[in-house]
């Protein structure tokens, strides 16, 4: 090879090169993230604080029976939403800062094709995505945690107890994997024109049926239902959350959820990647 | 020495909706160091998708390509750190400043942030966009932009720039521009690679050319070697009132004509090679034969002729 013509810069091994180029990649998202990030505040901000606010202090406040205390017993809905809503923060990031970018890079901008070409594996290139998500999920889970704890009306107040901050820890950063994972398979999957799309059919129904707003044990009365979400991972990221946040509250057995996250995170991220690659090399 | 391009028998064929479209099919090219070497041919004939296989975004369905000696289909990711890319469409990050395209990119590359830094000052000046260092690259005109794009394709200074139609829809200002901006890197020994449908870009800037059709090579060769492989060193097309049927025989027999084209059914196209005063013979032979002359030029050979000669097409068709 010709090294003696070589700039300097290049002459580090490839697998060196690829880890720099990796590491730049995630520079270059947190100079975005720094640039962008009283918006980022607001978009992460604004859908939990209005839940809470409406769920755990108006509706107490006015009687309205689904923001009560369940007639005296069982968890107060507040204690419920904490876990709920940090678990809807982190896959709504999956979407905002991975999937939606995404599409933009794939379709609009083409910026894409310069990323890519960036001396590094393709899929390297998808991971850091991936990776960027994720960071960004956890730190909407920090900003939403104490909206969530915080505001409810009086007499509400949520019981959170991290019986085990490593039990915390490690659900947070699988659960932010899971949504980025979830972004970039979106991501790759859609065609700007189908953007709407997403939130119709793909957050609404997710959230929805995510046991956000119940414990996924009180589905008893609906079987068929209790079965059908399970297909949902937001289902195993709140059940995850209530048993690292709110212990008390009825939730899936920990190592069911755990598996279940693990399991779901590395289908939709090995999908995600090769379709990722897919997508930029032909 | 490895040489920067290498490029043998690559072939690509794209299946859609059970047909099969070739693409590329069949080129070998090699390109030594410090060339300035020409695709040309029309949209369609292959160029973008070749240039897609050596860039590492196009996987080959056959043959096997080589930049600086990597292969680019086995180790596509040590390939992309000797070339840079200026694609046909704005990639610039919108994200970030114009400063921060260059330094980003650097830094993709392995630079060091005060390396990287440095770099994008230096080329910052050269490409004469220190004053728009901070802004956000929305807001650059397009020739800006583009000078951009051609700065930071060179920040980790590769073995070889490739540009892919780099002025098509380009107003003839900034196109002159981005010319002595080629011309400079030549000079100072840059490998370039361009893709062109412009006959006039290939003949004005690159000093090896492969004319390029339905994904063949069909010819090589410097300009001047393209052009005198026609057999002319002049070129006169004649425009008459009506269809020439009668004075064609006539033409054809006169002394130094290497051969005649017809060109729709009033134009004719005369190669010759030793042309004094064969235009005003031409026109006296028409003015006898009762053929009224509507049009006349002399010029030497384009490229253009050479791809008509070549393919019976016109190249802006």
């Amino acid at each position: 090879m010709t090294s003696t013509t070589l700039p300097a810069t290049t002459r580090a091994g490839g697998s060196t090169l690829a880890r720099q180029a990796f590491v730049a990649l995630l520079l270059r998202d947190v100079r975005v993230l720094r640039k962008n990030l009283r918006q980022f505040v607001l978009r992460t901000v604004m859908q939990p604080l209005l839940f809470t606010f409406v769920f755990a202090y108006v509706f107490p406040k006015i009687g309205q029976g689904i923001g009560g205390a369940g007639g005296g017993r069982g968890p107060s809905f507040s204690t419920v939403l904490v876990p709920g809503l940090i678990a809807v923060a982190i896959i709504f990031q999956g979407i905002q800062a991975v999937a939606l970018p995404l599409v933009q890079e794939f379709s609009f901008t083409k910026e894409i094709e310069d990323r890519v070409l960036a001396p590094m594996p393709v899929k390297l290139v998808g991971f850091g995505k991936v990776v960027n998500g994720a960071m960004q999920a956890m730190l909407a889970a920090f900003v939403v945690f104490p909206i969530v704890l915080v505001v409810h009306a009086k007499g509400q107040e949520p019981d959170v107890n991290i019986a085990n901050p490593l039990l915390f820890v490690l659900v947070l950063v699988l659960a932010a994997f899971l949504g980025a994972s979830l972004g970039l398979l979106i991501g790759t999957a859609v065609a700007p024109q189908q953007v709407p799309l997403i939130f119709s059919i793909i957050v609404l129904p997710m959230t929805l049926l995510g046991c956000i707003y119940f414990p996924w044990s009180t589905l008893d009365p609906v079987p068929w239902l209790k079965y059908a979400v399970l297909v949902n991972p937001l289902v195993y990221m709140s059940e995850a959350m209530r048993s690292a946040l709110t212990p008390d509250v009825p939730h899936m057995d920990v190592g069911v959820v755990l598996l279940a996250m693990v399991g779901v995170t590395a289908l939709m991220l090995t999908q995600a990647l090769r379709k990722f690659r897919q997508r930029v090399v032909v | 020495m490895t040489p920067p391009i290498k490029v043998n028998g690559l072939r690509k064929v794209f299946s859609s909706a059970g047909r099969e479209i070739r693409a590329v099919d069949g080129i070998d090219l090699e390109v030594t160091k410090g060339e300035f070497f020409g695709l040309l041919g029309p949209n369609g004939a292959g160029k973008s998708t070749t240039i897609g296989m050596l860039t590492t975004r196009v996987i080959p369905t056959e043959g096997e390509a080589f930049i600086a000696g990597v292969d680019v289909v086995a180790d596509p990711a040590t390939a992309k750190r000797y070339i840079g890319v200026v694609t046909q469409t704005n990639t610039l990050d919108r994200q970030l400043s114009v400063a921060e395209n260059l330094e980003f990119h650097g830094r993709y590359f392995g630079m060091t942030r005060r390396d990287a830094a440095t770099r994008s000052e230096a080329l910052l000046d050269q490409f004469k966009l220190a004053d728009r260092r901070d802004a956000n690259v929305a807001e650059l005109s397009g020739g800006m932009a583009q000078r951009l794009m051609v700065a930071r394709a060179l920040v980790h200074e590769p073995e070889i720039l490739f540009l892919d139609e780099p002025t098509s829809g380009i107003d003839p200002q900034t196109r002159l521009a981005l010319w002595e901006i080629l011309r400079d890197l030549h000079a100072a020994g840059q490998t370039i690679l361009l893709t062109t449908h412009y006959m006039e870009e290939a003949d004005a800037l690159c000093e090896r050319l492969a004319i390029i059709d339905h994904g063949k090579v069909l010819a090589l060769g410097t300009p001047e070697e393209l052009k005198s492989g026609l057999g002319a060193d002049t070129v006169i097309t004649l425009t008459f009132a009506e269809p020439p049927d009668a004075l064609l025989p006539k033409v054809e027999r006169l002394a130094a004509i290497d051969h005649v084209e017809r060109s729709g059914d009033t134009t004719l196209r005369v190669y010759a090679a030793d042309a004094e005063g064969l235009l005003a013979d031409i026109v006296i032979l028409a003015t006898k034969a009762k053929a009224r002359v509507v049009g006349a030029s002399s010029q030497p050979p384009t490229l253009e002729a050479v791809f008509l000669a070549l393919t019976g097409r016109d190249l802006r068709e």
